[in-house]
């Protein structure tokens, strides 16, 4: 499919050559995940309690911020509507979209996470099944996001407006994945909440690009 | 072509236009006039399919465009206002993606299509270092690459030096001469050597009843 292939490579073009939109959310998880330990003091074992939380949280939030750039420049200059009209299967194109903002907003944090774990003195048992759910939860945190902002980039200011359509339906995303952790650190297995994760995944690649669409159609009329 | 009947449009309680017919075939131009806020856009977005909010049929070759959407875009081209390239793009990269997302394997013509409108040596260079003008040039400079018969644009002469506009109406009768159709809208005095028809807006407004 060639069409997958020139969308994946103009997004990627386009965020290297505005880096901001990269950096800035990645700054935003940095620097939100260091306030923590300012703010609730520096004892070790009362952080390691509760560091999956904040690591999950500010990823969220880092995600969600991070949004703003996947349709307003193209809402902007007007090739949302020429995307609209292209007789090319336009879930595609968007899942495309999708899957490159992911890789330069999301695949990042997950990158960048352990670091931050480790600042925050997570048990190093704990690692692997919080980068497993950041792996999967954070495809699902841009779907949803997105479905938020193709309704929101209509709006001059949608900023605050976004956060309340979407976060509550990041509350499963951040139940299970934190849960993970918590299984983890008690001793059992995690496969069945990482499957459960798995499977919101996969209804979310099939459904939030149509969802997307028929907001787009929205917003742009 | 495409055939309109009875179209009726509604903004804010106002109606802009109203028992709106015609239809567009093979080797015609339209333009599409009246008076600013008359509803020149909203009609060709709705000729687009971009808008759905109006009363009446509008069939491509007797289907209804909503049902005979992929089949319609294929034949579609369609600029409006907005410019629709990317700033931090290269025109050649802008065009690459239209290509792409038109289906059409046509990477090779980029260039002859960017220098057939004046941008010779630009086409590596960030949209945002162009000007007004060239920036129109590159997003008209995908209608010589597209292959749709039917072309829909909204006030293509903006920020067209005199040439850019006379080489423009040129090419406008050209495609109408090869069997193509375009409807546009512009409050400029088209001279293309071609017949015109023409839509009025203004005489086709009225009150909501």
């Amino acid at each position: 499919m060639t069409i997958i292939a020139a969308t994946v490579r103009r997004e990627l073009l386009i965020a290297f050559r505005s880096p901001g939109d990269i950096i800035n959310p990645l700054m935003f998880f940095i620097i939100a995940v260091t306030l923590f330990p300012l703010g609730v003091g520096a004892d070790t074992e009362f952080l390691s309690r509760i560091a999956s939380g904040i690591i999950w949280v500010t990823a969220l939030l880092a995600v969600m911020l991070s949004m703003d750039s996947l349709f307003r420049a193209d809402y902007e200059d007007g090739s949302l509507e020429q995307l609209l009209l292209s007789p090319q299967p336009l879930y595609f194109i968007i899942l495309a979209k999708l899957g490159s903002h992911w890789l330069v907003s999301g695949l990042p944090i997950v990158i960048l996470a352990p670091v931050l774990a480790s600042m925050l003195a997570l048990p190093s048992e704990a690692m692997l099944p919080l980068l497993a759910g950041l792996l999967i939860g954070t495809p699902i945190l841009t779907m949803i996001g997105a479905v938020g902002m193709a309704l929101t980039v209509g709006l001059s200011r949608s900023g605050l407006l976004l956060a309340v359509l979407v976060l509550p339906l990041y509350v499963p995303v951040l139940v299970f994945g934190t849960g993970t952790v918590s299984m983890a650190l008690g001793g059992l297995g995690i496969s069945g909440l990482l499957a459960l994760l798995g499977a919101m995944l996969v209804m979310a690649i099939c459904l939030a690009p149509l969802a997307i669409l028929a907001a787009l159609r929205i917003s742009v009329s | 072509m495409l055939s309109v009947k009875d179209l009726l449009c509604e903004r804010d309680e106002r109606v802009l236009f109203q028992n709106l017919s015609f239809s567009v075939v093979a080797g015609e131009i339209w333009q599409v006039e009246g008076s600013n806020g008359s509803g020149k856009t909203s009609l060709l977005r709705i000729l687009c399919g971009l808008n759905d909010e109006f009363d009446g049929r509008i069939e491509w070759y007797g289907q209804d465009i909503r049902k005979a959407r992929q089949d319609f875009n294929q034949s579609l081209f369609y600029l409006g206002h907005t410019p629709a390239i990317n700033k931090t793009l290269t025109p050649k990269e802008n065009l690459s993606w239209f290509c792409a997302s038109r289906g059409l394997q046509k990477q090779a013509e980029i260039k002859g299509a960017l220098n057939s409108f004046n941008l010779y040596g630009y086409d590596d260079m960030p949209c945002y270092q162009l000007s007004a003008g060239q920036q129109r040039r590159v997003s008209l400079a995908r209608m010589k690459l597209s292959d749709a018969p039917l072309w829909i644009v909204d006030e293509p002469f903006t920020a067209l030096d005199k040439q850019g506009v006379n080489e423009l109406e040129i090419f406008f009768a050209e495609h109408a001469a090869h069997g193509g159709a375009v409807i546009l809208t512009t409050h400029h005095r088209l001279e293309i050597g071609h017949a015109v028809k023409r839509i009025n807006l203004d005489k086709l407004a009225g009150l909501a009843g």
